[in-house]
């Protein structure tokens, strides 16, 4: 194993580096318990004199999305990261941005709510995430990273998926994957994309070049006709049925011959991981099946898995959110039972095994 | 001189500006939008920076300003715009980028991102247009109506214990370390125009040189949130407006440095 790859590092921080690694134009934020340290080691990586990259500490989670809506209609690379509290308060320019297609990245470290909640580790926000937390009928292309190695790696991904879609996406992280400190192999420095690039990407960008040879570009959410809004909304949607048949994306570990299924995301996961060893050790064909992408809900793998599996066990650091994609996703074919903690404990693999043991019964 | 001689174009003393379009425009008669547009339209093509503008319109009666002026727009949330315009000038900083707000937008919902924008000294040019009003939901009380002034949600008119009082955003931005010129105009009469249309390329300059944050406010009038004729709003406004909201340059630093 090559050491000099690698560097110890926290969730937060991983995510800071690949910003700039990935050629991100723009990084605009607002401090909140658990994720300031992303904000704080862009500020002391200082990328402005490097990449070029803008990193600008906003007056409050509304403006700092905002920021991203102008910086993201103008064609460049546009990120912030925030904690739950903060995300509810963008869901005003999250929705905007759905409506003018504006792509940009969004990175919600989530921690317990409602309300101010606590700065514990929490997965309350899945709903808000994946049916969207805004006015009208919209979706956010959700990713969820489970280790502070696909905190870094889920950066690019998010602005080639969030370009190739012209839509925002939000990376649903949380307290855990964070704080956490864990080995990651930081994506090589690719420079940002020049002048010319973004015009061959982004026609449709604000930024005035060209404007003597073409029709003005006008970015906006709002349109008075009800049949062209109506055809607006059709043809948005028709773009959210071209995510959901190519975007599902999932991790399955030991789900081939597995009877008795986990599904969870995020830091629960890797808790999960630990408890089909344990019940595979007693005898007990026990599989994880994680969602990589939250929406689109990755629900043709999980259907395949079906033949075999006799029960599901949907475990989340919530009160039960998931579980109903889980149901919709098999048709309600098996029984579906949840397993969460809330207000921000994390449970241990133990308890996970147990709540497994209980529904085989 | 024959009628011909009269019309041969280089006798042209005023015509539409070519990036204003042809659409009819939906505001109404003796509002002050159209003339503010008609002298951006004029600067901007005048300044050579139809290529390089990135305009921000709000939510309110302007909201429809891109489908008048043929340069690129983002149309923002309401009271947003300052904070798109900050987003888009850091990243394009060799861009035009101005906002264009109403009262309600920009002094009221929009008052945090509007002075925390011109306190960072964003090199940016914001146009706020003040008639006191909230036009487009059809004439509610705003930041900037003024005491005693009637309105559909102060129908007895603005009173203190009930209202609080008017704000004054403009002389408050004057006093902000990121301002580098803040000036209030008026377009009621061709002088008007013509120092209005001075203010605002003095802004749009700063900008492009990256001096500072620029405010250009402009009196404005309603004729129908203030229910009477466009002429009698001008006498209106001349008589009420102007003596809380004194017309003329409040600020700038480019002066104050030469002078120096």
């Amino acid at each position: 194993m090559n050491l000099q790859k690698y560097a110890l590092m926290k969730g937060n921080e991983a995510l800071a580096h690949a910003a700039v690694r990935c050629g991100c134009d723009g990084y605009f934020g607002y401090p909140i318990t658990p994720q300031s340290e992303v904000l704080e080691t862009l500020s002391l990586l200082k990328p402005w004199e490097t990449t070029g990259m803008v990193v600008l500490q906003g007056e409050s989670e509304v403006a700092v999305v905002n920021m991203l809506y102008g910086g993201g209609g103008t064609g460049k690379r546009v990120m912030t990261s925030s904690s739950s509290p903060g995300i509810a308060l963008m869901q005003e320019g999250i929705s905007y941005m759905a409506a003018a297609e504006i792509p940009c990245l969004i990175v919600n470290v989530q921690r317990g709510g409602p309300g101010l909640g606590t700065i514990q580790p929490s997965q309350g926000d899945y709903r808000q995430a994946t049916v969207g937390g805004g006015n009208g009928d919209y979706h956010i292309l959700v990713l969820a990273p489970d280790s502070v190695q696909e905190m870094a790696d889920f950066v690019d991904l998010s602005f080639q998926l969030a370009f190739k879609y012209r839509n925002p996406v939000i990376m649903l992280s949380d307290g855990v994957i964070g704080q956490m400190m864990e080995k990651v192999c930081l994506p090589p420095q690719k420079p940002r994309r020049t002048e010319e690039q973004i015009w061959e990407e982004c026609s449709w960008a604000v930024n005035g070049h060209n404007l003597s040879r073409r029709k003005p570009n006008i970015l906006t959410s709002l349109e008075m006709d009800p049949h062209v809004m109506e055809d607006r909304n059709i043809a948005l949607q028709q773009k959210y049925e071209r995510m959901r048949q190519t975007e599902q994306r999932s991790e399955s570990i030991s789900c081939e011959d597995a009877e008795y299924l986990f599904v969870a995301f995020g830091s629960v996961a890797r808790i999960a991981e630990e408890a089909v060893g344990k019940l595979r050790q007693q005898g007990i064909k026990a599989g994880l099946f994680r969602p990589v992408t939250l929406w689109p809900f990755p629900e043709d793998k999980l259907r395949s898995y079906l033949p075999r599996v006799k029960k599901i066990l949907v475990c989340e650091l919530n009160s039960g959110q998931m579980i109903s994609d889980v149901r919709l996703a098999i048709d309600c074919s098996r029984p579906v039972e949840h397993f969460g903690r809330m207000g921000g404990v994390v449970p241990d693999s133990g308890e996970l095994v147990d709540a497994m043991l209980h529904i085989i019964g | 001189m024959t009628t011909q001689d009269i019309i041969r174009p280089e006798n042209l003393v005023a015509t539409k500006p070519r990036l204003l379009n042809d659409l009819t425009m939906h505001y109404c008669p003796g509002c002050s939008h159209g003339v503010v547009h008609k002298l951006i339209a004029e600067i901007i093509d005048e300044m050579g920076l139809a290529e390089k503008t990135i305009a921000i319109s709000p939510v309110g009666c302007a909201v429809f300003a891109y489908r008048y002026l043929d340069v690129d727009w983002l149309e923002a949330a309401h009271g947003r715009a300052p904070a798109l315009a900050s987003a888009a000038k850091r990243l394009w900083p060799d861009r035009l980028v101005f906002t264009y707000q109403g009262d309600g937008d920009l002094a009221c919902i929009g008052a945090g991102e509007t002075i925390h924008a011109l306190n960072r000294g964003e090199k940016i040019t914001i146009i706020f247009i003040n008639n006191a009003i909230y036009g487009m939901t059809g004439g509610q009380m705003a930041p900037t109506t003024l005491m005693g002034m009637k309105t559909s949600t102060c129908p007895y008119g603005r009173q203190a214990d009930l209202h609080g009082y008017p704000l004054n955003i403009t002389d408050l931005a004057a006093q902000l370390e990121g301002t580098a010129f803040v000036s209030r105009q008026s377009v009621e009469t061709v002088g008007a125009i013509l120092k209005a249309k001075k203010a605002i390329r003095h802004a749009f300059e700063n900008s492009m040189n990256g001096i500072g944050s620029n405010l250009v406010e402009i009196v404005s009038t309603c004729s129908s949130g203030w229910k009477t004729s466009p002429v009698q709003a001008n006498k209106w406004m001349e008589e009420n407006m102007f003596k809380y909201y004194h017309i003329g340059d409040i600020k700038d630093i480019t002066k104050e440095q030469s002078t120096h």
